[in-house]
């Protein structure tokens, strides 16, 4: 499952992420690599950006990023 | 002997409260990732001989931002003696992240462990003496923004001083052996960077920019090749296997160290949010709060305020110095020159300090609570649309308090086009200075319908940036960069940090008045009363002949008099220099409402309404176009920029003018 169809509220961890290099190498200083738990918390009025909850802080990006972002669900 | 410290962390981790409280000084603190835009320096107070460096916020070592870079070179290049890091209790891993990126370099540091109250609202409780027997540095608990700690971390400072940390974060054994690897080739070159070796070696593999850029320039070809060599063979998933193993160790300290007491389930922030953020209720709610500040500055409560010091200048005030003047028996020249030059030039732009400080007010109001950042995400696919995205947002809204600042904070954008096009748009805001314009020309003209002009002036100002934005994007190739934006807890605003935020930018305007509009009177005066034969009327004066020579240039826009091109001229210095200007070539002695009676006659309504877009469009003041030029690097776009916003200007007054010359 990818994080961008991910419904709002479920907990999931991070499988792999096929970001641009920068982009991916930004993610993973934030604290978002494969293995992270996420969960998304809400999202933007026209659905996009999105905002997860990772690491006990909330951060936003946009659909487009989320897409390349592959999860399993946790209970 | 002076030794310099470099405050880092993380944005939003209370860089500057932390700051303001160890120099004395009041910068400001806003609640938005990226407030620092420039670095600060500062004496530390109680510690002799002890400079701090407050830099901009910065996430990890792989910079992406410009003020990023800024901050990282700095560390590099300009070594300071020592790092305080200041890192946020309530945010704990991601921040350790940073600190330990910056443990491993070797410097000797310390640790401002900041927030404890926000991350002990939280049920959060740390074990700070082993959280300092693990990081090998000294760590004190401190809540910045009320000055708790300070005599602690002052102590400490003085006593031990920071230390540098033996910290060695265990890499999984194929990344240890290319570290050892590159440890050992980096040894034989003749590279002179302070930080320690293996520290360089790891930022080597992982591919940092910076320091990658630091080793080509002083490591000699051959053993560059081996470096590259064994960069190459240790395969490319290298960086996500060094940040993994970085956060599984600061995820196992942070077991050791913190007791989760209680859970906190929605806490109130996210409670704001789901209304803020609410997927029908958010933009309403956003252009609900930009209504309300137009209101509130320019119906409610600011005009108001103006009025009364109007009243306040062109009784009290001109009267005393009247009276006085004849009192001291001053010559006639000078009696003129006080009254005519200055209190009309001066005091028609101080009666609008009031304004401008609720405007002030407002903004500083969203800025600290932490709305900017929720506007930023509200905004993003809009500002898509034009190719900026969400964060460009931040800088825009700022510029129309002032767009020196706007400006200034397109640095805290990660693309280069991005910073490009926001700064080039951002002088289409309409800035607070000019509402001093727009306040006194509706207040003559448009009295029945003083808040629909001005807001349509500042929806033509949005839509120029928009139609700007849409034509760069053409011009300007790239993508529009990564959005990628924290979300800080809300906060309430102090009273204190905010009358301070407002006074010092208002501080800036009325300082204006004192010096570039107090010189450019007394200027104006002379130039108006003298031509080169002597005292004359103001029509026949050098002024006179300066608007003149212009002047035909506006005829077509319906104010095609000298003294319209003069304050045009003079407006270049500072916006609202049009008003002061036009309070001394109209001899309209003190007062803004009298000033306005001159100006009925002067203009027509739809020469009035050409003007206002006109002053709304045309060229930048010149610290704008200074700050530009700066941020921009370019003189190029630069100067297209002030051609382009005359030009512009010029064509929508020309078209607003033959427009509604027959309606008005």
């Amino acid at each position: 499952m990818l994080l961008s169809d991910c419904s709002i509220g479920k907990k999931a961890k991070i499988k792999a992420m096929s970001l641009a290099d920068s982009f991916s190498k930004r993610m993973m200083d934030l604290g978002l690599m494969p293995g992270t738990e996420v969960q998304v918390v809400r999202k933007a009025p026209l659905g996009d950006p999105i905002v997860v909850q990772v690491r006990g802080y909330q951060v936003s990006f946009r659909m487009s990023e989320a897409s390349c972002i592959e999860i399993e669900a946790t209970n | 002997m002076k030794q310099t410290i470099a405050l880092v962390g993380n944005p939003n981790a209370g860089k500057t409260s932390l700051f303001n409280v160890l120099t004395g000084t009041r910068q400001y603190v806003g609640n938005w990732p990226g407030v620092t835009v420039e670095k600060k320096e500062g004496w530390i107070k109680g510690l002799a001989g002890s400079m701090l460096i407050d830099l901009p916020g910065v996430y990890s070592l792989s910079a992406q931002s410009l003020e990023e870079k800024l901050a990282i070179s700095f560390l590099l290049q300009e070594t300071p003696d020592s790092i305080l890091n200041i890192v946020d209790a309530s945010n704990l891993e991601r921040n350790l992240y940073f600190s330990v990126q910056l443990l491993e370099m070797g410097l000797p540091s310390m640790v401002a462990l900041n927030m404890m109250d926000v991350a002990g609202s939280r049920g959060l409780h740390i074990d700070v003496r082993l959280l300092e027997q693990k990081l090998g540095v000294p760590v004190i608990p401190m809540i910045a923004r009320k000055g708790t700690g300070q005599q602690l971390l002052l102590q400490r400072l003085a006593a031990e001083g920071p230390v540098r940390s033996a910290l060695h974060i265990p890499y999984p054994e194929r990344v240890e052996s290319a570290i050892a690897e590159l440890s050992a080739i980096l040894g034989r070159s003749n590279l002179k960077l302070t930080p320690d070796v293996r520290w360089l070696a790891t930022m080597w593999l992982e591919r940092n920019d910076t320091v990658g850029q630091l080793i080509r320039s002083q490591v000699e070809p051959g053993l560059l090749q081996q470096l590259e060599s064994v960069r190459e063979a240790s395969g490319a998933a290298v960086d996500q296997e060094i940040r993994n193993a970085r956060y599984a160790w600061i995820e196992a300290l942070l077991k050791e160290v913190t007791v989760q007491k209680k859970t906190v389930g929605q806490t109130w922030s996210d409670r704001i949010d789901s209304l803020i953020l609410h997927r029908f209720l958010g933009i309403p709610i956003f252009l609900a709060f930009m209504y309300l500040i137009f209101q509130i500055t320019f119906s409610w409560v600011g005009t108001a305020l103006s009025d009364q010091l109007d009243a306040f200048f062109s009784g009290p005030v001109a009267e005393g110095l009247q009276s006085m003047l004849t009192g001291l028996d001053s010559p006639e020249w000078f009696s003129k020159l006080a009254t005519d030059g200055i209190l009309a030039g001066v005091g028609s732009v101080l009666v609008f300090v009031p304004q401008i400080g609720i405007l002030f007010l407002c903004l500083s109001f969203l800025e600290d609570s932490g709305y900017m950042a929720r506007a930023a995400i509200l905004m993003d696919r809009f500002m898509r649309a034009i190719g900026l995205n969400g964060k460009a947002f931040i800088p825009l809204i700022l510029g129309f308090g002032c767009n020196v600042p706007a400006i200034m904070a397109a640095r805290t954008l990660e693309d280069q086009r991005g910073r490009l096009v926001t700064a080039l748009i951002s002088p289409f805001m309409s800035c607070s200075a000019r509402l001093s314009v727009y306040s006194l020309f509706v207040s003559a003209f448009f009295v029945s319908h003083r808040a629909e002009i001005v807001f349509l002036l500042y929806l033509t100002g949005i839509l120029m940036a928009v139609l700007t934005a849409l034509v760069l994007k053409r011009f300007v190739k790239a993508d529009e960069g990564m959005f990628l934006m924290e979300l800080p807890p809300y906060r309430a605003p102090m009273l204190k940090s905010l009358l301070l935020h407002t006074w010092d930018k208002a501080k800036g305007f009325v300082r204006k008045a004192g010096t570039i509009i107090f010189g450019m009177s007394v200027l104006l005066w002379f130039l108006g009363s003298f031509s080169w034969t002597g005292l004359v009327p103001m029509d026949e004066s050098l002024l006179a002949w300066i608007g003149g020579i212009v002047a035909p240039m506006f005829a077509p826009l319906g104010f095609g008099t000298w003294q319209a091109g003069v304050s045009l001229i003079t407006g270049f210095l500072a916006k609202e220099v049009v008003v002061s200007t036009m309070g001394i070539v109209y001899g309209a002695g003190d007062s803004a409402s009298s000033l306005g009676t001159v100006l009925q006659g002067a203009f027509s309504p739809a020469a009035a309404l050409s003007f206002l877009f006109f002053v709304l469009l045309y060229t930048p003041c010149v610290s704008t176009v200074v700050v530009m030029k700066r941020e921009t690097g370019s003189w190029k776009w630069t100067l297209l920029s002030i051609l382009y916003s005359f030009l512009a200007a010029w064509v929508i007054a020309f078209l607003v003018y033959q427009i509604t010359r027959f309606i008005l």
